[in-house]
């Protein structure tokens, strides 16, 4: 059964409709080469508003002072923190699909790991913002940063995971770029080349196309150094993948808090970010193939690997979210307990159910063929796998937070207009940057599905 | 190179750079911490000539004396500048309410300022008692730990400190203490905390809750000094600290606590 399976799974082609090379540069970057239509429109100006309410409110917070925010005494962490790390998990998947996945060479990746690099890279700035505006005082952040100073005895303190933070994620921001950046250039070389300096805007496109693709020739030598450089880019985001939301999840294992205080943390948050990192990639790519007609490159297999991803990972979440239970009752301490069966019965109920039934529930639907291959109901799933993973971070800090030690200062945690206004407007940068990606980046590595498909003529050439 | 091109030689370029350092210095002053700390409240250094190495101050808190005044807690907030509302407490008062089953309930209206209101509960009670909370200074704070910037500190003399002017207001060290001793200050958008009323020890007087305090439930002193009253209260009274399974060594010690506190 495996077996028959394997071979099936073989012998599909990556590239469906009998493509030939100038097919694919052809398709790909027709979004780049047409003028937006009106969908494009409309869908950028909303996202672009949302984002602009997003830095209002920002301003208008950090003018202003934390208070505007829901949080209180109890719980001092707020949405900010939630949406750092929802955006920082959803980075994971790009990192996944273009390092890991190519480490261990499944070629079918080559398809949609440019635009899940592209989330990656949006999805880290989106996050990265959160950290910064959720201090009291935004204008001494760079304090964390060691750098020499004349500040005498102020060094960052490097016992605290805040601190682990600043390096994790500046170091993941600089590898995913860096590795993007590089897998563009050949195609940035590939949209150059096709320009014809008819007039003004197309000798501007040329010039800035240029600049974009570093002299790219495309000679032999060229592709070698390329192949080394990836391969080498590769192996260094690969232990990021593990690392960055480890040392995330390091910011609630290492204090005290009942419900945060356990050493399964770091693989749940990793998982977790796969996890929601593929419910966003699913999300992007299914509206993208529809809109740019890519379906005979990001095909139903594509999809459906990445909805038994999704699968694998939200059975793994859930065995999680069980061995918490297990572990708070195996460990005996009465402060444990309380806090998960908190979770689950207490006041934030609703929230700790939606979380299970998105994360949990919904992704076991993948186990049939009919669903994980039919785009609009992986949609819709997807959907549920995004909100069920920002649930996630809400009943991980709230919920433990809430409810802490001292029963004479529990409080409840209501989220205000602000936190609403900058949790929704983080949503409208993340769309406004992708939606620019899609019109001036070539959303599939064309240098790459050249590489893996049928090469023309050659029959029985496989990938 | 011809001698009419302009030379950029070391000596040149060290030069240059040298009359350039006052603009530099300009610069950096704007964000150096003697800046900021000069128009900081400089009312927590000690006085000239105080040597922190010789002191290790402790607390103690005697559960059977409390009788849930409040006083503690409204001094404490004279004293510190901490802001009137409810939330912002560098020390409160909680009440404890024993039924003979099931768990304690535990309130603290106001951090017990006002007095605590009668209980109306349906539940029969076995027994109360009061319970003053504060920093318990841990000389393995959980709070210092997680601090990014290096901003809380532990002093010699035993005292866990925030400096003000170095904290930027993560708020994780509010999140990492256990004892929920900490809170963000409104004003200064940093965290604030008791400091056993720093200003006032380090010039031999005693902390304003212990000063206030009607019927000496708070004892203050040096441990490890035999003339101390926290020597006497250590020797003679039923004495534990809060959560010590989490090895975070309190200097706040309580005397007559039994296991429902928390």
């Amino acid at each position: 059964m495996a077996a028959a399976e394997a071979k099936e799974l073989q012998q599909l082609p990556l590239v469906l409709g009998d493509k030939k090379y100038d097919n694919v540069t052809r398709d790909i970057i027709a979004p780049v080469e047409t003028f937006p239509k009106k969908l494009w429109w409309i869908a950028f100006s909303v996202a672009l508003t949302v984002f602009g309410v997003h830095m209002t409110a920002i301003a208008v917070v950090v003018g202003t002072g934390l208070g505007l925010l829901g949080i209180n005494n109890p719980v001092g962490w707020g949405t900010f923190i939630i949406n750092f790390v929802f955006w920082i998990g959803i980075g994971h998947a790009g990192t996944l699909i273009s390092a890991v996945l190519y480490v261990f060479r499944q070629q079918w990746r080559t398809a949609i790991n440019r635009s899940a690099e592209a989330m990656t890279i949006f999805a880290v700035a989106c996050a990265g913002i959160f950290p910064n505006i959720h201090v009291g005082r935004l204008w001494f952040i760079f304090w964390a940063m060691p750098y020499p100073n004349e500040r005498g005895v102020l060094w960052p303190n490097f016992r605290s995971p805040l601190v682990w933070d600043v390096f994790a994620i500046s170091t993941y921001l600089t590898i995913s770029l860096v590795f993007w950046y590089a897998g563009l250039v050949p195609d940035f070389a590939s949209i150059r080349d096709r320009i014809k300096e008819s007039d003004a805007v197309q000798k501007i496109r040329k010039s800035v196309y240029s600049v974009l693709s570093l002299g790219w020739v495309g000679s032999t030598r060229a592709w070698a150094h390329y192949e080394a450089m990836a391969m080498i880019l590769a192996g260094l985001s690969f232990p990021l993948v593990l690392s960055v939301h480890s040392i995330v999840s390091f910011d609630f294992a290492t204090s005290v808090i009942p419900g945060w205080h356990t050493t399964i943390f770091p693989p749940y948050f990793v998982i977790g970010a796969i996890f929601s990192g593929f419910g966003m990639v699913l999300t992007l790519l299914i509206i993208m193939r529809e809109v740019f007609h890519f379906q005979d490159y990001i095909t139903i297999k594509h999809l459906e690997n990445m909805a038994k991803v999704t699968m694998l990972t939200g059975s793994l979440v859930g065995l999680a979210y069980s061995t918490e239970f297990f572990m708070a009752w195996y460990s005996g301490s009465p402060f444990e307990g309380f806090a998960f069966i908190n979770r689950m019965f207490g006041p934030y109920w609703w929230a700790y159910w939606i979380m299970v039934s998105c994360n949990v529930i919904t992704p076991q639907l993948f186990w049939f063929k009919s669903i994980r291959t039919n785009p609009t109901l992986l949609w819709i799933i997807s959907i549920f796998v995004n909100i069920g993973m920002w649930f996630e971070r809400y009943v991980i800090v709230v919920t433990s937070l809430h409810r802490d030690y001292l029963p004479s200062s529990w409080d409840m945690y209501i989220m205000t207009n602000w936190d609403f206004a900058i949790l929704i407007g983080s949503f409208g940068m993340f769309f406004t940057l992708f939606l620019l990606f899609v019109r001036v980046f070539p959303a599939i590595a064309i240098a790459e599905i050249k590489m893996v498909m049928k090469s023309p003529g050659a029959k029985g050439f496989g990938h | 190179m011809s001698p009419k091109q302009p030379s950029m030689e070391r000596r040149d370029f060290l030069d240059s750079m040298a009359r350039r350092l006052p603009v530099w210095m300009f610069f950096l002053s704007a964000f150096s911490p003697e800046n900021l700390l000069a128009q900081s409240d400089s009312a927590t250094e000690p006085p000239p000539g105080y040597d922190p190495t010789k002191h290790n101050y402790a607390m103690g808190v005697d559960i059977h004396k409390c009788i849930g005044c409040g006083r503690c807690a409204d001094a404490c907030k004279n004293e510190n500048h901490v802001p009137r509302e409810p939330f912002f407490y560098r020390t409160w008062v909680e009440r404890y309410i024993c039924p003979p089953e099931g768990d304690a309930i535990v309130d603290s209206p106001n951090g017990g300022i006002d007095g605590f209101p009668e209980y109306k509960g349906d539940k029969e009670v076995l027994r109360t008692y009061f319970v003053p909370k504060l920093c318990n200074h841990c000389e393995n704070a959980p709070c210092v730990q997680v601090c990014p910037v290096g901003a809380t500190f532990v002093s010699r003399d035993g005292v866990v400190l925030v400096d003000e002017s170095y904290c930027v207001g993560c708020r994780y060290c509010i999140q990492a203490c256990p004892y929920g001793a900490r809170y963000l200050h409104p004003e200064t958008k940093t965290a604030d905390k008791c400091t056993f009323c720093y200003h006032r020890i380090t010039k031999g007087l005693l902390p304003a809750c212990v000063e206030v305090c009607p019927t000496q439930t708070r004892v203050f002193g040096e441990a490890g000094h035999r003339s101390s009253p926290i020597w006497r209260f250590m020797r003679f009274g039923n004495v534990t600290v809060l959560k010590a399974y989490l090895n975070t060594k309190p200097k706040v010690y309580y005397s007559g606590a039994d296991m429902e506190v928390r």
